[in-house]
């Protein structure tokens, strides 16, 4: 590889203390859950890595990813990007535009052949060839396929990336469709959430550096240190939820109280995330203690789970307004009504006989 | 007995002499016990799994409803104090793992069991006289044919519900319920080794829990059905229903031949 510097060079270049760096270094263990002898080794590969050149690129998406990475607290998102990894190419983030940025993208590939991580934010659609999402002049599915080639590994940001997210919510006109879909032969490591949490992305992408290698991931290829829970599992609100306390109505006393949100569509059970461990903005709140349920937005399809203020949600395949216990209570309606013509009849027909065979005797 | 109905047993021969009733019995019940002829075909296990089940059934459909749809909030004392939604959750898996027990055991016993008790794992589409039977039991019960055959087990429909509601149907219920237990349960426990790779073809939680709530209005539709039909066999068959499931032996109304 060419002569890039340290992460630590960077940093001391930056004016980060020795002091601070180790500080940083410790901060950085404990978030991934890492012990404190962990601490030299992050500092230790800090030291004598090179960065490690990341281009991130951006098919379909709202560019949310970004917006939320920007905002990490810890690492400081600058940390991340100036001194952790080299961003050699993000179409939003860079300074260059037009022919520059392309050149910038096609010299990172070529200069770092199979070493590059590739961050994927958005996702491509693949009908009428892809033409629902054009960057440089090409579709943007030939960009991916281009750039993954000669990746080391990929991270799919966002639900986008991941699982589709709205884009791909039916009908999904322009069949947008997840990077794993579309590239197979690379490991990729999905971080969901629509956006992902900031420290989520900044911790994912310090681990990969420190170690060298891909975090544990889960059976849907999360990071498991951050998606191996449920919100619901370390939601401070959890309490009420075993008392049997809801939020039976929008700004009734139960919800001013802050009782559990399950009743009023809360997807906190069923949606894998460290939102009630790590929350956002610096760790200032999360929607459930905002006073609203959680859409789910880290699973797949979550478009498409009905809406997000009922428990029982609603089964589009039998129509926009009919959910598991209306359907089922319709079909045992059904069958009981059924049941009960059947048993009329079969009395009829038993006093039929009856009068019959007695008819026959006289 | 009355002799209008189809129940009357072998006409032509006299009452047995060795066993007459007594006490209340009229001349005509006397008259009625000609031969009773009845078979073992439930053994104690498939009765006690039978009832267990049952009830473990109405444990899981009653709490598994409030589950999705909980009660009213209660406000007993401190959350700290109070675990009611807690409890009702608890009955549940309780109530689920005592079903996943007994249908291993309900498993076993069709190894070891008599030749009955394997009927609930199969449907012998490969023979002809069970589906010819099979379409004499359908004109049956669409009051076409007037006799219903005499059986041991269960008769070719029924054996079909069995095997798509409680075979398949259990299964199902008992699959994705511990894919679901392992998601409280967590990564890494015995719940998430054994069913943790449903949720994982699943894709989404919120799908799980929907397709495990249809599950149940699956299991509720066969309920209506299998107790209205034991019921009118019980009364209009030419063998014992309800009885069966409580004594284990079959007995037969009359000696007619088919």
């Amino acid at each position: 590889m060419a002569d890039i510097e340290t992460f630590y060079d960077v940093m001391r270049r930056q004016g980060i203390t020795r002091r601070s760096f180790m500080k940083y270094c410790s901060l950085t263990a404990a978030a991934l859950g890492l012990g404190p002898s962990f601490v030299p080794k992050i500092a230790h590969a800090m030291e004598t890595k090179p960065r490690t050149p990341v281009i991130w690129v951006h098919g379909l998406e709202c560019t949310c990813c970004s917006e939320s990475f920007i905002r990490s607290a810890h690492p400081l998102a600058k940390d991340v990007v100036l001194s952790m990894i080299s961003l050699d190419y993000d179409d939003t983030l860079m300074a260059a535009a037009g022919h520059a940025a392309e050149a910038a993208l096609e010299d990172t590939i070529q200069k770092y052949k199979g070493n590059y991580i590739l961050a994927v934010e958005g996702n491509p659609p693949l009908n009428e060839d892809g033409m629902f999402c054009i960057t440089g002049g090409k579709p943007f599915v030939e960009k991916l396929k281009y750039a993954a080639k000669d990746a080391k590994a990929i991270i799919s940001w966002g639900a986008c990336a991941s699982y589709g997210c709205v884009q791909a919510a039916k009908p999904n006109p322009t069949q947008a469709t997840p990077v794993h879909k579309v590239i197979t032969d690379k490991p990729i490591i999905k971080v969901p959430g629509c956006p992902p949490i900031a420290e989520v992305m900044t911790g994912v992408i310090t681990y990969m550096l420190t170690f060298d290698r891909l975090p544990e991931l889960d059976r849907q290829g999360r990071p498991a240190m951050f998606y191996g829970q449920r919100i619901h599992d370390k939601c401070y609100r959890r309490p009420h939820f075993d008392a049997g306390q809801f939020v039976e109505a929008w700004d009734d006393e139960n919800a001013r109280k802050g009782y559990c949100l399950y009743k009023m569509g809360c997807k906190g059970p069923t949606t894998y995330n460290a939102c009630s461990t790590v929350r956002w903005n610096e760790g200032t709140s999360f929607p459930i203690q905002s006073g609203h349920g959680c859409i789910g937005c880290s699973e797949d399809g979550f478009w498409d789970q009905g809406t997000f203020y009922d428990r029982v949600t609603d089964l589009t395949q039998f129509g926009v307004e009919a959910n598991a216990d209306k359907v089922g209570f319709a079909a045992a309606g059904v069958v009981g009504a059924g049941v009960a013509a059947h048993a009329a009849i079969s009395a009829l027909k038993a006093a039929q006989n009856k009068a019959q065979s007695r008819n026959e005797e006289v | 007995m009355a002799e209008d109905t189809i129940h009357i047993a072998n006409p032509g021969i006299e009452p047995l002499q060795s066993s007459r009733l007594t006490g209340d019995a009229t001349e005509a019940d006397i008259e009625s016990i000609r031969r009773r002829t009845s078979v073992y075909v439930y053994e104690a296990p498939v009765r006690i799994w039978h009832w267990t089940n049952a009830l473990a059934i109405v444990v899981l459909i009653a709490t598994g409803f409030m589950i999705g749809s909980p009660p009213p909030s209660m406000q007993i004392g401190e959350a700290t104090h109070q675990f009611l939604f807690g409890y009702i959750r608890f009955v549940h898996f309780a109530a689920g793992m005592i079903m996943t027990v007994g249908f291993f055991g309900r498993i076993y016993w069709a190894f070891v069991g008599n030749h009955h008790a394997k009927q609930l794992f199969y449907v012998p589409v490969w023979k002809k006289a069970w589906w010819r039977e099979m379409f004499h039991e359908l004109k049956w019960y669409a009051f076409i044919e007037k006799t219903p055959k005499k059986y041991v087990g269960h008769n070719p429909l029924a054996q079909i519900a069995m095997f798509f509601f409680m075979t398949i149907g259990i299964t199902f219920m008992i699959v994705t319920g511990w894919a679901l237990y392992a998601e409280g349960a967590g990564q890494g426990s015995f719940a998430d080794t054994v069913a943790g790779w449903v949720l994982g073809l699943v894709g989404n939680s919120m799908v799980l829990h929907t397709l495990h709530h249809i599950g149940m209005w699956f299991i509720v539709i066969f309920m209506i059905i299998h107790i209205y039909a034991a019921i009118r066999e019980d009364i209009m068959s030419r063998q014992s229903m309800v009885s069966t499931m409580i004594s284990g032996h079959r007995t037969f109304k009359d000696d007619k031949i088919d």
